[in-house]
């Protein structure tokens, strides 16, 4: 029942139920005990009465019970429904039978001497009051059947119960509008997001939703904004990534045709070399591009740990043939335990790029300084150059797609610390740019250890 | 004809470069919108190849500035984003023409020199002149029936004469139009292609306005 409706109607519904049916159960059990209050107060006076009369010999005993029970008395029931079965009984002390009335049953009604009982005579339930004259030596029973009590009580409750059973429908029905009609701003809600076109993610109107619905209202212009926000993303690096790919090869296409219209030898040479730089740079901007993708999907990173400086000498040989042509020298300081574990793959992406920008950034002669530390449960892999280092400007940018520094050498793919941020991102960790005193760039790789 | 390149990577704007020379062009070539800006402050280009994505901003807002300066330079839009969308952005702003990379140097020449005369307000895409008939896409002429061929420079000064024939051009524009902001351009070149040109087209064609300059001597066809 995944209805809010259906719900709040049953929810209700029960609980108009219930209060009522405890309302009736309480008025039910107030009457009855109200019903005995009142009759056994006319039975102690109806005995008291017949008890008075005989005693000033006002009336004759035999005939004493019919005055009590055919003449009502003033009390709150004495309709006459029901006081005839209010039946009196003169006993002598001694157990002779002296005066009945014609309702009275022929057997005792009580055998107690005085105050109240309740006692089955012939199979039906008899309130009796009882009180013993004792100048005349008699004994008064006076008692009414509680067949006529239950049913004062039950025609009392009845009274109430059939109106509510007539109304429960009634108030069914309004429960069931009332629930409807507070919905309809959901509803509405709902109308207006079914009609949105797809490529509609501008905020809806929140202001004037009801509080409740509100929040709903906010946390959906929140995701709009999000997705919107992605597909911006999305888009951009689309068409960054289209003229980032198209533009390498139109270089060579271009230099293609100069190499064949080219008049001299050197001019087709300048062309071919060019052609040859422009296939290495598409390359290096693919394998980039690959790379910065499997990053973002997750994809071929598999959950394998490796020690972090057996990462960091990977990627120092790997790069050897890269700073031996830019005459630059690599220097791994180690200040760990030689324990510390970390996410190889994506680690090894990381250090892979940030070092080789570190390598071509060098000037010729210097030495670029790779040491690993700990700090508490963090690992740092920090990255020395004595390179030029990022300007003020491209700092805040560095990190973004496609984005070059002024004065970056020609080549780069723009992607090398986008794939930096992106993989420590997964690490878990940050990458942080900071100028040398004394001149280059210190990059700092700060990841928990796995 | 002096031609502006304004792209920023260098292997392209390179091939570009050497491609429009050996077609008898003269390019100039910047990197950035600031740069592009100050050469077309300077003038003289006949048309702008421009790229779309620059380090300091896009060629498309590039574009729309100078046109609100009411610059009417042909620009021919050169860029990786060829969706339809940016096609019409491309020339909704101003470019009178619009190429998808990568191109061949072929077309971008061939649509070069339709946007130049366009601009020049001629249909035809030969030059004619005194019985000589120009083809500019193959940098050759006929004359009497004779094919003549030309070396880029000698063509480079022939079609500055032809877009103005009776006007007289001066030697250091002529040297501008040759080179560009090459330095060491040697004192008489210009001199030595004129004297080449004459060989091939007749001591008459091209007259010398002493203290003047060069020009093209009146039709008589």
């Amino acid at each position: 029942m995944n209805s809010i409706r259906i719900r709040l109607f049953a929810i209700l519904l029960a609980a108009t139920g219930i209060v009522w049916l405890s309302a009736f159960i309480w008025v039910q059990q107030s009457t009855r005990a109200k019903v005995e209050r009142v009759l056994d107060a006319r039975l102690a006076e109806a005995g008291q009465m017949v008890s008075s009369l005989i005693s000033d010999q006002r009336i004759d005993v035999a005939r004493a019970p019919a005055t009590v029970t055919e003449t009502p008395t003033d009390g709150e029931f004495s309709p006459v429904g029901y006081s005839h079965k209010l039946s009196c009984q003169i006993w002598s002390l001694d157990g002779i039978l002296v005066g009945s009335s014609k309702s009275a049953p022929t057997a005792q009604l009580t055998s107690d001497d005085t105050g109240f009982s309740i006692n089955a005579i012939d199979g039906e339930r008899w309130r009796v009051y009882s009180v013993v004259n004792e100048t005349l030596g008699l004994r008064i029973m006076v008692g009414d059947s509680y067949t006529v009590r239950d049913r004062l009580v039950r025609d009392v409750t009845k009274g109430l119960a059939l109106p509510a059973l007539l109304m429960f429908p009634i108030l069914a029905g309004l429960i069931l509008f009332s629930v409807r009609r507070g919905l309809v701003p959901l509803e509405q809600m709902a109308a207006a997001l079914s009609r949105r076109p797809a490529d509609n993610l501008s905020p809806m109107a929140v202001a004037s939703l009801p509080r409740e619905i509100k929040p709903m209202g906010d946390a959906l212009n929140g995701l709009f904004s999000r997705v919107d926000a992605m597909r911006d993303r999305e888009k951009s690096f689309t068409s960054f990534a289209a003229h980032e790919l198209k533009t390498p090869l139109a270089g060579i296409k271009t230099q293609a045709q100069v190499a064949a219209m080219a008049p001299d030898s050197e001019t087709r040479g300048q062309a071919l070399h060019r052609i040859q730089l422009g296939v290495e740079r598409a390359d290096r901007m693919v394998k980039q591009l690959l790379a910065l993708a499997s990053l973002d999907t997750g994809d071929g990173t598999s959950d394998g740990t490796c020690n972090v400086i057996s990462v960091v000498k990977a990627a120092i040989s790997d790069l050897t043939r890269v700073a031996t042509d830019n005459h630059v020298s690599v220097q791994m300081g180690d200040r760990t335990d030689g324990k510390t574990q970390a996410n190889a793959v994506l680690l090894t992406v990381a250090v892979r790029n940030v070092l080789e920008n570190a390598i071509i950034a060098s000037p010729p002669g210097a030495t670029v300084e790779i040491v690993v530390s700990r700090d508490g449960e963090h690992c740092l892999v920090a990255v020395l150059d004595r390179g030029p280092g990022i300007s003020g400007l491209d700092r805040a940018r560095i990190t973004d797609r496609f984005y070059r520094g002024n004065g970056a050498k020609e080549g780069g793919s723009g992607l090398g610390l986008s794939i930096v941020a992106t993989a420590l991102q997964r690490l878990g960790g940050t990458v942080d740019f900071d100028s040398r005193a004394d001149g280059g760039e210190i990059v700092t790789l700060v990841f928990p250890q796995g | 004809m002096r031609v502006l390149i304004v792209e920023d990577d260098e292997s392209l704007a390179d091939g570009l470069s050497v491609g429009l020379r050996l077609s008898g062009l003269t390019p100039e070539l910047v990197t950035t919108i600031a740069d592009a800006h100050e050469a077309v402050a300077q003038g003289g280009f006949a048309a702008i190849l421009l790229d779309i994505m620059l380090p300091d901003g896009t060629g498309i807002d590039f574009l729309s500035d100078l046109r609100s300066r009411a610059d009417t330079t042909p620009v021919l839009l050169l860029t990786a984003l060829d969706q339809v969308q940016d096609r019409v952005t491309g020339l909704d702003a101003g470019a009178d023409d619009y190429l998808g990379k990568p191109f061949d140097l072929d077309e971008v020449l061939a649509r070069l020199r339709a946007i130049v005369r366009r601009a020049e307000g001629r249909a035809d895409a030969a030059l004619r002149w005194n019985g000589l008939d120009v083809d500019p896409a193959r940098m050759s002429a006929r004359m009497q029936g004779q094919s003549i061929e030309f070396s880029p420079r000698e063509f480079a000064i022939l079609r500055a004469l032809l877009e103005r024939p009776g006007a007289i051009l001066s030697k250091s524009l002529l040297e501008d139009r040759l080179y560009g902001w090459q330095d060491g351009v040697e004192s008489n070149a210009v001199e030595v292609h004129v004297h080449k040109l004459r060989a091939k087209l007749g001591a008459d064609f091209i007259q010398t306005v002493r203290g003047a300059g060069y020009r093209l001597a009146k039709d008589r066809s």
